[in-house]
Parts: C-alpha cells; structure tokens; sequence
C-alpha cells in the first residue's frame, strides 16, 4: 500500500512541476505567437486581397462572438470608408479542411476577393487553389445573395481542371462564409463605424 | 569517465547512428525530409528533447520507482516537446507551419524514450548528456542526408534555393510518401554496404 502511495505521489509531482513549467512558458509565448500565426497563415492571404488600403488590415481588427466561437475580422479602408471585412472560414477538401479568406464589401454585399490560408492538398494538384489567379478572381464580385456553385453543379465558377474536389472544397468555404456574414451583419456594421476617420 | 562519455558522443554519430543503423523513429524521418529546411529543424528540435529528457531523467533516476518509470519518462519527454513547440511557434513560424503534427509526435519518437529507457535511466548525467548530444546529432544528421536526396531530385532544390536550370523536370515522387520509402531503404542498402566487412 505504502508503495502505491509513492508511485501516486511521484507521478502527481512531475506532472504538476511540467504543468506548472508550461503555463509559465505559454505565458510568456502566447502574444508572439498570436501575432506570428496572423503574420505567416492569414497575413499573406489579408494582404493579398487588401492591396491598396490605406491601413494595416493585420493591425486593424476586431473579434465577434458567433455562438461558441470567437471569430477574427480584418478591416481594410479603401479612401477613407472602413468598407471592407475579412474573415477565415473553412471547407472540407481532398485531405483535411481548407483555409480561405473571405472578404466582403460591405456596402453592396458583394464579395470583394478570396484568398487560401491553410491546406494540405496534393502538391501540384489541388494545391494550384493557391497559385491559380483566374480561379480566384472568379469569387470577386459576386453577390453574398447568389448561390456560388461549381460549373458542374449548375453554377457559375469554373473549377481547376483536375482540381475539382478542392475547388468544391473553396467554393464550400466561400458558402459557409455568406452565412457568416449574414448572421453577423449588423454587429459587423457596428464595429466598422468604429474605424471611420 | 571522460573517455567514456566521448564514447558514448561519437557512436551516436557513425556505429549507431539512429535512423541509418537503430532504425527506430523512422514515422518523422519519412514524413519531414521533404525539404532540407524541414529535416534540419526537425533534427534540432529532436536533438534539444533527447538531450533535456536524458538528462533530467539521469538525474532523477534515484527518485523514478521502476513500477512508473515509463510514465515519468513520457511527461519529462513530453513537457520538453510542449516547450520545443512553443519556442517553434513564437520564434520560427513558418517552420512549424511545415513540421505541423509532427512537432508533438516526438513525445512518441522511439529513439528518445529508448535513450531513456537503456541508458539515461542507468547511467550519470555526464554519459547521458554525451549521448544523447550524439544521438541527436547523428539523427540530424541523417534527416539532412536524406532530406538533401529527396528534395534536390524532387524539386530540384536545396534549401528552396533551385539548383538545376530552368530545363530540370523535377522527380516529384521522390518528394511524396512513396519516394520517401525508396529513398530510405537506397540510404540503409548503403549504410549496410559501406558497414560490411
């Protein structure tokens, strides 16, 4: 019995002092991670979209509860008006999620460019989601009221030839971030005038 | 003592030279030698767990009851990976991005738990640091051997920087999981050729 008792309090104590050690240390990490996942996975994909804006759209941001989760929102000021917001949303892909970048104008409820952050698709296959402008560019414009389907199911976005599961993967996102953008609407406007100069 | 410890240094480098010779923790060497920038870090990082866990478990070898001393093993291990990862995000981002599960499956990596386990757990702080040191190292080392094969035949690069001209049509197999088993079992055939007498 006395045995087991040392075996308890052995492992209780490396497990508290390890415990103990980590909150310390993810303390004193936890900002400069923060900030590094926004500069490498959403940063590029932010700035890609937001090219011209007179802000820091990584700078200028803000957070909403939507039910149970926190979401981010990057804002990107076009002459002046805090029009544009960007969010993260996710579609099921060949392997995995994949991470894309919405952002809607919010004056005219259209969509004002994507960009891919997150995905482990084939390279060479359903990677070229990433490097395929065309592709891309084919979301800008369209409205948050239209339904945006793939070619083949009856809509109006041409998939990567090869790719088709991936480009469902982006155009799933792309749905998914309408919705968002639905539910959220008013609270998102509020926010936004917060950033008018 | 001392002639003992380099002993211990220098076999971890060629005679037991882990995963050419030990053949033990093959499941990350397959996975992150796509790239030599991957291998490396990922030799590093498992070069700093192996080193911290032998020797904190060296010195509390007195303290560990041999009934749970797989388990003390496993969390000393695992809070040295928590603190790899964290270091990993907060200081080289776009590394961790690429490692990605692999990073905590070193807690499971059989060479530091082995390490641990025939050596740490019996001998003194001086030998255990020496060998693991040594066992890193060679580790490392192997992961940039075959990292350097796979990513210059399979992208034509090393380091990302391009080494062929335009004209070179990369192997991608070598980069995928298949080329990844080709590869390795080419590096033992040799390892075992150079090893006869």
């Amino acid at each position: 019995m006395r045995e087991m008792i040392r075996l308890f309090v052995v492992i209780l104590i490396f497990s508290a002092v390890s415990g103990g050690l980590l909150t310390i240390l993810h303390s004193k990490t936890e900002a400069r991670i923060e900030y590094q996942e926004l500069k490498f996975v959403k940063g590029p994909a932010i700035k890609q979209i937001m090219e011209g804006s007179s802000n820091d759209p990584l700078v200028t941001r803000f957070k909403l509860k939507d039910d149970t989760e926190e979401r981010s929102f990057y804002v990107g000021i076009f002459d002046g008006d805090p029009n544009i917001v960007a969010f993260e949303t996710f579609g099921k892909g060949y392997e995995g999620d994949i991470g894309v970048i919405v952002a809607v104008n919010v004056e005219n409820d259209e969509i004002f460019g994507i960009g891919m952050t997150t995905n482990k698709e084939t390279p060479g296959v359903g990677k070229r989601i990433e490097t395929d402008v065309d592709f891309r560019l084919q979301f800008n414009e369209l409205s948050i009221e239209e339904s945006i389907k793939l070619r083949n199911d009856g809509g109006q976005i041409d998939a990567i030839s090869g790719a088709s599961l991936s480009s469902g993967g982006v155009v799933a996102a792309v749905g998914s971030a309408k919705e968002i953008y639905k539910r959220l609407k008013p609270e998102i406007i509020e926010k936004l005038k917060g950033f008018k100069t | 003592m001392a002639k003992s410890a380099v002993q211990e240094f220098t076999k971890g480098l060629w005679a037991e030279i882990p995963p050419f010779r030990l053949v033990l923790g093959l499941c990350p060497v397959l996975a992150v030698t796509k790239g030599v920038e991957t291998g490396i870090f990922m030799g590093i990082a498992t070069t700093f767990v192996l080193v911290c866990s032998n020797v904190i478990v060296s010195l509390l070898r007195k303290v560990i009851p041999k009934g749970v001393r797989i388990a003390c093993f496993i969390v000393v291990i695992a809070t040295f990976v928590t603190v790899a990862e964290l270091l990993m995000q907060a200081f080289a981002y776009s590394v961790f991005m690429k490692l990605g599960i692999f990073m905590p499956l070193i807690v499971v990596n059989c060479i530091i738990l082995g390490r641990a386990e025939a050596l740490a757990s019996k001998k003194g702080v001086g030998v255990s640091f020496a060998d693991g040191l040594g066992m890193g190292i060679g580790f490392t080392l192997s992961l940039f051997a075959l990292a350097s094969i796979r990513e210059i035949i399979g992208n034509g690069t090393f380091y990302e920087i391009p080494v062929f001209g335009e004209s070179f049509q990369p192997f991608t197999f070598m980069i995928e999981a298949p080329g990844a088993f080709v590869s390795l079992g080419l590096m033992l055939c040799i390892m075992n050729l150079l090893g006869k007498k």
